[in-house]
């Protein structure tokens, strides 16, 4: 069994993996003088999922409903529960995710303590938002009941606290309700990243998902041209089955597959497939979880991995968007996959959230060494001279003088953090 | 049409899986285990997952004298039973077994006896209904004695004889009797191994164990190489296999 987080960087193997069977079962933490981390799905990129040389929890059998309210949409499960397994129930019976991201493979304890976001970020704020309550197990054994009325304090650390304030067995959600499983999907080109703005404040009021996939090799008078893409639940009484055909990456690809040439010509057929504008109905499965239909897309990028960068700045200023995709473009170090958004001014609940009003930029990066960490250090410097941040789940690099300033109150969370719990990613930002 | 399941030793990992796939189905379940604040956990996933009710019943299995009185149960709750899944049981400590014979006796207790228990009155209820499955979990373990567990492989080895005789016997009632033989799970019976590439998930199992009740199978060695494996194990002449340490 491989304990590897999704961007195959940086490895750092556990000392032992203990597998959590029972949401009442008890855990040893006094036995073993060690850290505790816990591991679902490994779908987080970089290594706040990682605990080298310590312990971790294995949760993905903590996966069973506990309840569920077909009337009013409230689920509460175990906290290794999937959000593919989740929706399967869900959706037949007329409810939603009230977010979610690009994977359905996550677990739930994980979309918690990330404090997950997703395309309607405008609009509904992040996940956290929607946990009304759940059960936190410290490593002295005792057992609390957190949401906005008991234990507030660890409530708001935990939502967001990259699990290091102990283990969630369980956690009650609200959904949202839907009519059927389609959207009704727009797809607009634009040419430069101005036109983006323009677009995404056109759309923002009348569409619940928006994003753009951006070309993040074309330079110039097309800096920043991509697919701006806009969705709402379908109102229609439809009831289609859709069945979707995956396919997996049966193994890691060479490194030499994914070099530059390769990224920028995906680029433009990616760009250049798209009409100029085109409507259509698509399957949740489809417009969320795009990438899903192919298993170990990570494999991609080979056994160097691959690097994730998500910041936020503050949106009235377009130039600081402008500026870090010069500075990409000009590095020659391409993505496949760039995602531009806007998040609204909705609070997030979490201690440590990531999402803040303002504009967010993800890219993907082959691993190739120190090249592409100077290059995020660069990355990371225009972000903090803006007031932005860069996102824990997705990073596996940053300085702990990065860190601290992104997230200021980073000591407030210390008073709830677990003492028996770390990650590779808490010791390297505070260490 | 709705299945109307009997699953015993409820709630063993490969057990939950099988259930899981049932209850996709829309089949109702009615569950057998020693643990009650977990049957409760598995029951209430699978009642939302299948959206029928799911009944259960916390029992030692070493009890015999219970067994009658939980079968009827089953059979009052659930109207008639088509499938039963027999997967109790535990890994026998093999030193311990060798050192102290009590702990044999209560091994094959629970891995042989009371399987045989539940099964003779299992038999004729179902030889007198005329169809259904009895799927039994044995294990790779019984096909040939082993100095590391031979303890577990006589309580195994005696479980699939029985299967076989029974079988035999039931094919008569249009009744099918399957004995499962799984290789290296990982589940928590087997916890404190260390995992290789022989080693096989619960819910890859569980499939194996679903599609071969569909299509009445006898047997099965799940993952299928085992049987490859058990058959090189079985042909080794007995002069070299005592001088191995297997």
């Amino acid at each position: 069994m491989n304990y590897n987080s999704w961007g195959n960087y940086p490895i750092a193997n556990p000392s032992n993996v203990w597998s959590i069977y029972w949401r009442d079962q008890e855990i040893a933490f006094d036995e073993v003088d060690n850290s505790f981390l816990c591991y679902a799905q490994g779908k987080s990129y970089g290594d706040i999922c990682l605990n080298e040389n310590g312990i971790l929890l294995d949760t993905k059998k903590l996966n069973r409903f506990i309840s569920f309210d077909s009337q009013k949409g409230i689920v509460r499960c175990e906290a290794g529960i999937t959000f593919s397994e989740i929706l399967r129930i869900i959706v037949p019976q007329g409810w939603f995710l009230p977010v979610v991201p690009g994977t359905q493979f996550i677990s739930l304890g994980g979309a918690i303590a990330n404090d997950i976001h997703g395309k309607n970020h405008h609009q509904a704020g992040t996940f956290g938002r929607y946990v009304k309550c759940f059960e936190l197990l410290k490593s002295d054994g005792t057992r609390l009941l957190c949401s906005l009325e008991h234990n507030s304090d660890l409530y708001k650390a935990t939502i967001g606290g990259l699990g290091l304030t102990g283990l969630i067995t369980w956690a009650e959600i609200e959904l949202i309700p839907i009519k059927n499983p389609y959207l009704n999907v727009e797809y607009i080109k634009f040419n430069h990243i101005n036109d983006f703005f323009q677009l995404n404040k056109l759309s923002e009021k009348h569409f619940t998902y928006t994003v753009a996939w951006l070309d993040c090799v074309s330079n110039r008078r097309s800096l920043g041209r991509g697919i701006f893409m806009r969705a709402n639940h379908s109102e229609q009484e439809i009831n289609l089955l859709s069945s979707r055909r995956s396919f997996s990456i049966p193994c890691y690809l060479p490194n030499f597959v994914l070099n530059r040439y390769a990224i920028k010509t995906f680029n433009w057929m990616y760009y250049h497939k798209h009409q100029s504008i085109k409507n259509e109905l698509l399957h949740y499965q489809s417009f969320f979880f795009q990438l899903d239909a192919i298993h170990n897309w990570n494999r991609i990028y080979g056994k160097r991995g691959f690097l994730q960068y998500q910041c936020i700045v503050p949106e009235e200023d377009k130039s600081i968007v402008i500026d870090l995709l010069k500075r990409i473009v000009k590095s020659g170090q391409g993505s496949f996959l760039s995602v531009l958004k806007t998040f609204g001014k909705v609070n997030s609940p979490g201690l440590l959230s990531f999402p803040m009003k303002g504009i967010t930029l993800a890219l993907d990066f082959p691993n190739q060494g120190q090249k592409t960490l100077s290059l995020l250090t660069e990355l990371d410097s225009i972000v903090i001279k803006n007031n932005g941040r860069v996102y824990p789940a997705k990073d596996a690099r940053m300085s702990s003088e990065a860190f601290k300033s992104y997230y200021s109150n980073w000591k407030d969370f210390l008073k709830h953090k677990d003492i028996k719990f770390n990650s590779n990613f808490w010791r390297r930002v505070t260490g | 049409m709705q299945k109307k399941i009997v699953i015993f030793g409820a709630t063993s990992s490969i057990a939950q899986e099988v259930a899981k796939l049932y209850a996709e189905n829309g089949a109702q379940l009615f569950l057998v285990g020693r643990n009650a604040s977990h049957l409760l956990a598995i029951a209430d996933d699978l009642k939302i997952i299948s959206g029928n009710k799911v009944d259960y019943e916390c029992c030692d299995l070493l009890e015999f004298e219970n067994h009658s009185r939980i079968i009827d149960l089953a059979i009052s709750t659930l109207g008639h039973i088509d499938i039963v899944l027999i997967a109790h049981g535990t890994l026998s400590d093999q030193i311990a077994c060798e050192k102290n014979f009590q702990h044999t006796y209560t091994e094959l207790k629970i891995n042989l006896i009371s399987s045989i228990s539940l099964l003779t009155l299992l038999a004729n209820y179902f030889e007198k209904q005329k169809k259904g499955c009895l799927a039994v979990i044995s294990s790779v373990a019984g096909d040939r004695g082993r100095q590391s567990n031979y303890i577990y492989g006589t309580a195994k080895a005696g479980l699939s004889v029985f299967l076989q005789g029974l079988r035999n016997r039931l094919s008569h009632s249009n009744v099918n009797v399957l004995t499962i033989k799984p290789g290296f799970v990982d589940t928590p019976m087997t916890k404190d191994f260390n995992k290789g590439l022989l080693w096989s998930k619960p819910n890859k199992v569980a499939k194996k164990i679903v599609t071969a009740i569909y299509q009445s199978q006898q047997e099965i060695y799940t993952p299928w190489f085992w049987r490859y494996i058990m058959l090189i194990i079985k042909i080794i002449p007995e002069r070299i296999f005592c001088k191995l340490k297997l």
